[in-house]
């Protein structure tokens, strides 16, 4: 008979729970240590038979694997494998998302449960961890766990393996067609106008917006009526501060660029191992784009819109910057 | 009339067209003898030994109202004459086989059969292409090459003869339980080469639904390009998985290197332009087919599905033989988690 069995059966035995604990403020999208999550009573993390919980993640994970071998899984018509990418991938960014980077997100609330949506973000990271780490955040913060959709460029496509993860996670090549085709089937798509531009400058540059390129994700969202949410992404600056840039060795690597970084490439392969910054992701509120549909090719509403979409993102990265006074801070 | 009888898909359609009460008369024409295994579906076609030089006077004595030209080969035959004849045939056999019907009167209806491989292979290609996506550049495969010169060539004809209803069909590869092509050989061997780090998106249709496509393009009127493929993808690896074989990842270099060598001695049939395929992969939208014919193929995954089936032996994996694995494997950890278990308690009363 258990404690609590034995208890009940007592005589005198009243109903009594513990008062409810104050739920704490998360931090970091994590809850403190020794805390619970808020809202969970004491009851309900009762030991569960620890030998049912093993059993049931054997019984999980095999049949996962099974999954995989016997190649029972979809894909989507971009190559898009949910499975393996809520399965595999998300699990292994997200621990690099919260205990890494212990990333906060605001705004969550401007990116709508259903339809279309272009996210559009600023780049920067020398490696394009940004955009992973937007999509983590959306999948994890979002109450509809919608997947992000982005768009790479060519040379993802170009590098073997690289191409393979990629399609896999639901990227797809940067082109118009591509982009238009996943807004009208109500897909969100994450964008980066600044392209090589934004990953490739120098640290003396950090958080000063680059040049963004034709407007093109401004025409295909008009063109598909969907509207556009500024995304601000504070922390991806400082992972790898690019000192320099070799050039003439970018070019013999027919790379964009050749980062020489505090760690990279002095110490090998651990120089690719992020500093710790503390990253903010701050999702602005949408700009609607069904009134202006007929304007998809007028060049001047394009570059007025891209404009306004560079601008907000730009003020919002300076608000989360004095929120972060400390790039490392907690 | 149709063209390329003494090949696969040319003698089913023939049979199909002359079991259609609505078509008066079938007339084959082939260069060669239809193999004994085609033979007896085509009883009750007229078939002239001819290629198609000679097409422009049979177009002219028969009279014929519809010409559907299939005589196009994917791969070259080291048997009969390599990549010059397979020129010879896709490109001057299509040249003539048009100039011929530009030339007849009675002509109301052209059939083409193209390929998806029309869309050519780059790393900047949208995913999905539309009829209207246009090649980014010429592609290196040869029958990709020949097939972007056949379209050139309907689209002569399309500007010079606008009264004929001109069809295109764009066909993806084409699998069945019994289709035998190139690509139907490749997932049947037990070990599957593949390009290392890429997942190449593929799509099929079936040889059913690619027969009703273009029977109704003989016997309805359907002008216009068409994507033919099943809807839905499977990743090369999920359908190298999904046959039960095993996949043998290799550099792209090396598989090119070694098609070649295999083409060299005879043994292979793989070319540049499956390699590419795999490199790239190549989806298409169907709607626009859907919506003109009314008939939706069945999709990539049933396709293949049907292929898996005529194909059973020889795999490695199969579904039953994972889970049952599966099983195995999960009983036995639970029967050494319950005796540690057991043991543990034991030793604690």
């Amino acid at each position: 008979m258990s404690q609590e069995e034995d208890r009940r059966t007592l005589p005198g035995h009243v109903d009594f729970e513990l008062p409810a604990e104050a739920s704490k403020q998360t931090v970091n999208g994590r809850h403190p240590l020794n805390g619970r999550p808020p809202g969970v009573a004491r009851a309900d993390v009762r030991p569960r038979d620890a030998v049912d919980i093993w059993d049931r993640r054997v019984a999980r994970g095999l049949a996962f694997l099974r999954r995989r071998l016997a190649g029972a899984y979809e894909v989507d018509d971009f190559g898009f494998d949910v499975e393996l990418t809520d399965g595999v991938f998300y699990p292994m960014l997200k621990v690099l998302y919260r205990d890494w980077f212990r990333t906060e997100v605001f705004g969550i609330d401007n990116v709508p449960d259903a339809g279309g949506g272009l996210m559009v973000g600023n780049h920067s990271g020398t490696l394009a961890l940004d955009a992973m780490m937007l999509s983590v955040a959306l999948r994890d913060q979002h109450p509809k766990d919608r997947h992000l959709r982005l768009l790479g460029a060519d040379l993802v496509f170009r590098v073997p393996v690289m191409s393979e993860l990629a399609r896999k996670a639901g990227v797809t090549v940067a082109c118009n067609p591509d982009a238009e085709r996943l807004m009208s089937s109500g897909e969100l798509v994450g964008v980066f106008p600044e392209g090589f531009k934004g990953i490739g400058k120098r640290y003396a540059d950090r958080y000063k917006l680059q040049r963004f390129g034709r407007g093109g994700f401004v025409s295909a969202a008009l063109r598909t009526g969907t509207p556009i949410i500024p995304v601000a992404i504070v922390g991806a600056e400082e992972i790898y501060p690019m000192l320099a840039d070799l050039k003439p060795l970018a070019r013999l690597l027919g790379v964009p660029y050749f980062p020489v970084t505090p760690t990279f490439p002095w110490l090998g392969p651990l120089g690719l191992i992020p500093l710790p910054s503390k990253w903010l992701i701050q999702f602005c509120p949408p700009i609607p784009t069904e009134h202006l549909t007929e304007f998809a090719d007028d060049p001047m509403v394009v570059y007025n819109l891209a404009d306004q979409v560079r601008e907000t993102i730009q003020t919002t990265l300076h608000g989360l910057l004095e929120k972060r006074p400390d790039p490392f801070g907690p | 009339m149709v063209t390329g009888v003494s090949r696969f898909l040319g003698a089913r359609v023939a049979a199909r067209l002359t079991a259609d009460p609505r078509v008066e008369r079938v007339v084959g024409l082939d260069p060669h003898d239809p193999p004994p295994a085609l033979a007896s579906l085509l009883t009750g076609v007229e078939i002239i030994r001819a290629d198609a030089r000679a097409a422009s006077g049979a177009i002219a004595e028969l009279g014929a109202e519809a010409v559907v030209h299939l005589a196009v080969t994917s791969a070259p035959d080291p048997h009969a004459g390599g990549r010059a004849a397979m020129k010879e045939q896709n490109v001057i056999g299509t040249m003539q086989l048009l100039a011929a019907a530009q030339a007849s009167r009675p002509l109301r209806k052209l059939v083409i059969r193209s390929s998806t491989a029309a869309y050519g292979a780059s790393f900047k290609d949208p995913a999905v292409f539309t009829e209207d996506t246009e090649p980014r550049a010429v592609p290196r495969g040869s029958y990709a090459r020949d097939i972007l010169d056949i379209e050139g060539y309907v689209r002569g004809f399309r500007r010079r003869r606008p009264e004929v209803d001109a069809t295109v069909l764009r066909f993806a590869p084409l699998i069945s339980s019994t289709a035998d092509t190139t690509l139907t050989r490749y997932f049947a061997q037990p070990l599957v080469p593949t390009v290392w780090g890429r997942d190449a998106r593929l799509q099929f249709v079936h040889v059913e639904d690619a027969l009703e496509v273009l029977h109704r393009s003989v016997v309805e009127n359907h002008p216009g390009t068409f994507n033919v493929a099943g809807a839905g993808v499977l990743a090369l690896s999920q359908a190298v998985r999904r046959a039960g074989r095993i996949s043998v990842p290799l550099l792209e270099g090396t598989l090119s290197s070694l098609a070649a060598v295999a083409r060299n001695i005879g043994i292979g049939q793989i070319g540049l332009d499956q390699i590419d395929l795999f490199v790239h992969g190549r989806v298409v939208d169907t709607t626009r087919l859907v919506n003109e014919f009314g008939f939706t193929p069945r999709t990539t995954e049933e396709a293949f599905d049907d292929f898996i089936q005529g194909h059973a032996n020889g795999a490695a994996f199969t579904a039953d033989r994972l889970a049952a694995a599966e099983n195995a494997i999960l009983e036995g950890i639970r029967a050494v988690r319950a005796s540690a278990t057991a043991a543990a308690g034991s030793e604690k009363p």
